[in-house]
């Protein structure tokens, strides 16, 4: 698949952005970590700017964005409607939530703090929708699994702890230890699954150019494509990513992605160094992911790729 | 009614003209124009419903060379229309047409996504999803000669290789040569349940070549000298 920038950039940052936001709800709601009215706030409007630029920029990708707010009405079979909706649905949730920190300081009431908890469950649902739009495409073998939308779920939630533990390390003499280790093990899990994935994906199934073409007993050579230049098809679909760019990408969704923020963690468990290494531990992950997402997009083989002469995705 | 094609594959001679029979009755029909891009430029490209690619099956000496055209096989279990997010997309239900209403398409690729036949276009021109109509303009319209309602495609195949018809009615033309020639679905696996069929080549044997007589030395030499000499 043509790896489209908008897209990339829109679900790394939509889904670090729904993650740090459950992460605050719940830590906040439940008192797990004490922060201050100032980090809540600020927090969450680090997560609701990251939702809507993320949001915006998925809007990019549109030929005729003049008929996207017709995305909302196909809830009932459309994973893609579904995501809207549910991203729109989070947003009366998470400013209630907000609001009532802005009234009523750290210490909110039980109306806020249930505004808090449905806008959490509605921005991990979201995630979930997000990756299903991808998941539930039989076209694409890579994608075609439940790996997909744990993997959004995951590397949500992991940029969501790094977000959380550079938003607390501005406030004095915060308690950054717990959510510091639970960030950790997010990124360990998220790191574990993505390595699932990818060996998953390295075994070729599914459809090939015989069943393609339904001649399953001879092999199948393709002599002419039947088009002089570039279709839509070959554009959106053909695109073919080079091999030793995606192992060495590879490398660098675990080593940026996964390592290097869980090694810089570490130095701040260990108190050997402050909470604002996790700024640093951020980018590096941001960078990490958002190769993690190239590569999902352009490893993507499409069946229709069988008619232009693949063997098999 | 399960409106869908047939194609036989035995006969296909990779013509093309089907593509553009289909490209000149569609660019001015309900969801025309197919806009061409660069078309007397380097590289031109542009929208097409129907698409003719050309394989070998087997290997030498047992090969065959396939024109294999493909359109929308209107599937049962059409995914383009279920993950359509606007509603543009719908499968009709008197007839089993999918069609892409133009007016609420708002051009975001999925449905190309998930169609595995490459069946769907976009217009980089208009911003809006086509496809294949099965010629909803023409089978429908009473203005027309009873023989002229079919599709553009089938009409004009000089082969005679396409056939247009309802496969519910077990009568019709289709079914019968669905029947008889084993019409096949293509990647049955994916579960899309697609209307349109694939004949396969008739069983031929092949014709014996050992007994062609060999050329003497003499009439070889001619040939070459006669190949030789330019005049």
């Amino acid at each position: 698949m043509h790896p489209a920038f908008s897209v990339i950039f829109f679900t790394v940052t939509s889904g670090a952005g729904f993650g740090l936001f459950t992460l605050l709800a719940i830590l906040h709601v439940f008192g797990l970590v004490d922060m201050t009215q100032e980090t809540v706030l600020w927090a969450g409007i680090i997560g609701l700017v990251l939702v809507a630029v993320g949001l915006m920029s998925s809007t990019f990708h549109l030929a005729n964005p003049k008929n996207a707010w017709r995305a909302f009405f196909r809830f009932k079979t459309s994973w893609l409607s579904r995501e809207g909706v549910f991203a729109v649905l989070f947003y009366p949730f998470a400013l209630l939530y907000l609001l009532g920190v802005f009234l009523q300081g750290a210490e909110i009431n039980g109306f806020f703090k249930a505004m808090g908890i449905l806008g959490a469950i509605l921005a991990v649902i979201t995630i979930f929708s997000t990756g299903m739009i991808y998941g539930c495409l039989k076209t694409i073998r890579q994608w075609n699994t439940a790996l997909t939308p744990a993997n959004y779920i995951f590397m949500g939630l992991a940029l969501g702890g790094l977000l959380m533990v550079s938003a607390l390390s501005y406030q004095d003499g915060a308690d950054v230890m717990g959510v510091t280790g639970l960030t950790v093990t997010l990124l360990a899990i998220a790191a574990l699954a993505k390595a699932v994935y990818y060996f998953w994906v390295a075994k070729v199934t599914g459809p090939t150019i015989n069943t393609a073409t339904g001649f399953t007993r001879a092999a199948v050579r393709l002599l002419d494509t039947g088009h002089t230049a570039g279709t839509f098809l070959t554009e959106e679909f053909g695109y073919e990513p080079d091999h030793s760019v995606v192992t060495a990408l590879k490398t660098l969704v675990f080593a940026l992605g996964f390592g290097l923020p869980i090694l810089l963690l570490a130095l701040v468990l260990a108190g050997q160094a402050g909470p604002g290494m996790a700024l640093w531990a951020t980018v590096s992950a941001f960078l990490g992911i958002i190769a993690e997402r190239w590569l999902f997009f352009a490893e993507a083989r499409h069946v229709v790729n069988l008619y232009h002469g693949a063997q098999h995705t | 009614m399960r409106l869908g094609l047939v194609i036989d594959i035995d006969t296909c001679v990779g013509c093309h003209a089907c593509a553009t029979a289909c490209k000149q009755w569609n660019t001015s029909g309900t969801t025309g124009p197919l806009t061409d891009y660069r078309p007397y430029g380097e590289n031109p490209s542009g929208v097409w419903f129907n698409r003719i690619r050309h394989y070998e099956i087997g290997d030498y000496p047992n090969n065959k060379t396939i024109n294999f055209p493909m359109s929308c096989m209107h599937c049962e279990d059409a995914d383009c229309v279920t993950v359509c997010p606007t509603g543009a997309s719908y499968k009709r239900a008197e007839d089993g047409v999918v069609l892409v209403d133009q007016t609420k398409c708002m051009g975001c690729n999925y449905c190309s996504w998930a169609c595995p036949y490459g069946a769907r276009e976009l217009d980089r021109e208009s911003g809006t999803m086509k496809k294949c109509t099965l010629c909803i303009d023409r089978i429908y319209d009473e203005e027309l000669e009873e023989i002229d309602r079919q599709p553009a495609c089938v009409i004009t195949c000089p082969a005679h290789a396409r056939y247009f018809g309802d496969f519910d009615d077990p009568n019709s033309e289709v079914s019968k040569l669905v029947r008889e020639r084993a019409g096949m679905q293509l990647m049955p696996e994916l579960g899309y349940n697609p209307t349109n069929r694939y004949l396969p080549p008739r069983l031929t044997t092949p014709i014996p070549t050992d007994d062609v007589r060999k050329t003497d030395l003499i009439s070889s030499v001619k040939q070459w000298v006669n190949k030789a000499i330019a005049r």
